[in-house]
């Protein structure tokens, strides 16, 4: 192992780290869009809405992302001439959104399911307690139903962030030049694979590290509730019912 | 006590005669299985009226269909003379207007068997939620108002904890105080002290039986019947889905006219 060489390394692949991210986050803000948007298909109880986003998912949770990747990138060049009278070539010409739209597709099929499992766990009594306090359609959603479904969901949530973290390798497929990216072409000009790839599989770890701990972070500003309360506090005032 | 508090529940009074609430001929069935079969009862204002049977009696059933939790198959349910509209939907009967439902509910507070306490919102936010967003008044009067009525069923102390840290008494007075907190005209109580420990259920009645002596509107389905004879001015006992005695709590238990209620009081001295 050659460190001073792998120093080096590590500081043309961090180059790639703002792409690696702008890639994740973008499609993981998209995806939340579209999972939630399905999620509440699934959720509807009309079937002209429910089998269209179960197949969705079917579809997008059933085949590899490299193959959607492939698929957009090079499939949809096929149909250029109708998607420049559409006016979405100038969209899918591009490498960075055929990667974001291919990873906002993907995230959002796996999405949906962690968010309906979250939607589906919110307590039936608490719903009805709203109910009975005059809520309904939008502000009961918004102010019980989401907030705890968020809460039960984040843990999963959590895992599928760190997974499209990854999965943003495959853009480098693509021709993006984000961590993997960078990786391969560093590789093919110095041909020192072993080095080359333990420091972008670091950098990786290194993300996932600090986004592990973000949700995590997060989590635990979401449940004082599931913690023991404050030790002691101040008795204002007694009893005198 | 209680003058904080009872003052703020400005409403008009109802016009003379006008029942608070009024049940009329309610049907309803879960499949096959009929659970009430044509029950009729009438509230005055100020009335406490404790609703007795058996489990599978009808009782929780009729209770829930006064809010609109369950909705009946037939019959008609009047809150303070508003009828509540009812149509033909494509699973039986549905409400015919959701803001009338909505509107309702913020009037008629409900108190559950296992209070159903938000989990993820402390006691004090509990209580306000629906004052702030449901009835739109400022937030400020709804916290200095909901402190006022955490301090009256004694748990002021516990306001910014949350309810998994309560004891069930304490969770159940937090629901009592988050019902009070809408200015409800009517309350309904969902069998309260069912879901306690024995040494609990003193510290509920407690708080139950100081509202009633201010003279609070209440639906009562319970078990506890010490509650209902010496606080409720009235008692309704439901069997197989209909009311099978009903009148003052000294007639009722004194001299019961139905077997089936003589039964039911032997077996739950």
């Amino acid at each position: 192992m050659d460190f001073a060489f792998m120093r080096d390394t590590f500081f043309t692949l961090i180059g790639g780290v703002p792409l690696t991210l702008n890639l994740a986050f973008t499609s993981v803000a998209l995806g939340a869009v579209l999972a939630m948007l399905l999620a509440l298909m699934r959720m509807s109880g009309v079937r002209a809405l429910d089998w269209p986003a179960q197949a969705y998912v079917f579809v997008f949770r059933g085949t590899p992302l490299l193959v959607q990747i492939f698929l957009i990138y090079y499939g949809l060049g096929q149909f250029r001439p109708t998607l420049q009278a559409w006016g979405l070539w100038t969209f899918f010409r591009e490498p960075y959104w055929c990667a974001v739209f291919a990873l906002t597709l993907n995230t959002a099929a796996y999405a949906s399911e962690i968010i309906r499992g979250g939607l589906q766990a919110v307590p039936y009594n608490q719903v009805e307690a709203a109910r009975a306090c005059g809520m309904s359609g939008f502000l009961l959603f918004r102010r019980i139903i989401f907030p705890i479904a968020v809460r039960q969901a984040l843990p999963a949530y959590g895992s599928e962030i760190i997974l499209m973290v990854k999965a943003t390798s495959l853009a480098s497929v693509i021709t993006m030049m984000e961590v993997t990216g960078l990786a391969a072409k560093l590789i093919s000009q110095t041909f020192r694979a072993v080095e080359v790839f333990v420091v972008a599989g670091l950098i990786y770890l290194i993300l996932n590290f600090i986004i592990t701990r973000i949700i995590m972070a997060i989590e635990w500003w979401l449940s004082p509730h599931l913690r023991r309360p404050p030790s002691v506090e101040p008795r204002l005032e007694a009893a005198h019912v | 006590m209680s003058n904080g508090v009872a003052s703020l529940s400005s409403q008009p009074a109802l016009a003379e005669g006008v029942p608070a609430v009024s049940v009329q001929n309610l049907r309803k069935s879960f499949g096959s299985l009929e659970v009430l079969k044509g029950v009729s009862l009438s509230a005055k204002e100020g009335d406490v009226i404790s609703i007795l049977g058996a489990s599978g009696s009808g009782k929780s059933t009729m209770l829930r269909c006064i809010n609109m939790l369950e909705v009946p198959d037939s019959g008609e349910i009047r809150i303070g003379g508003e009828a509540i509209g009812l149509k033909k939907g494509r699973r039986g009967m549905e409400p015919a207007d959701q803001r009338q439902v909505d509107r309702i509910r913020s009037r008629v507070a409900m108190v559950f068997q296992s209070f159903n306490l938000w989990s993820h919102m402390t006691i004090l936010e509990n209580v306000i939620e629906a004052p702030v967003h449901v009835q739109k008044r400022p937030k400020a009067e709804c916290i200095a108002e909901a402190e006022e009525l955490l301090k009256k069923v004694g748990i002021v102390d516990k306001r910014n904890q949350y309810p998994s840290h309560l004891s069930g008494g304490q969770q159940q007075r937090a629901a009592i105080a988050r019902a009070l907190a809408m200015h409800p005209k009517v309350m309904l109580f969902d069998e309260p002290t069912s879901a306690l420990d024995p040494e609990l259920v003193g510290e509920v009645l407690r708080v139950m039986r100081s509202l009633a002596e201010e003279g609070r509107t209440m639906l009562v389905v319970t078990h506890e019947m010490g509650f209902a004879r010496d606080v409720s001015n009235r008692v309704v006992f439901l069997h197989k889905g209909v009311v099978e005695e009903e009148g003052a709590p000294a007639e009722v238990f004194g001299a019961p006219k139905s077997e089936r209620f003589k039964q039911f009081i032997s077996s739950h001295r």
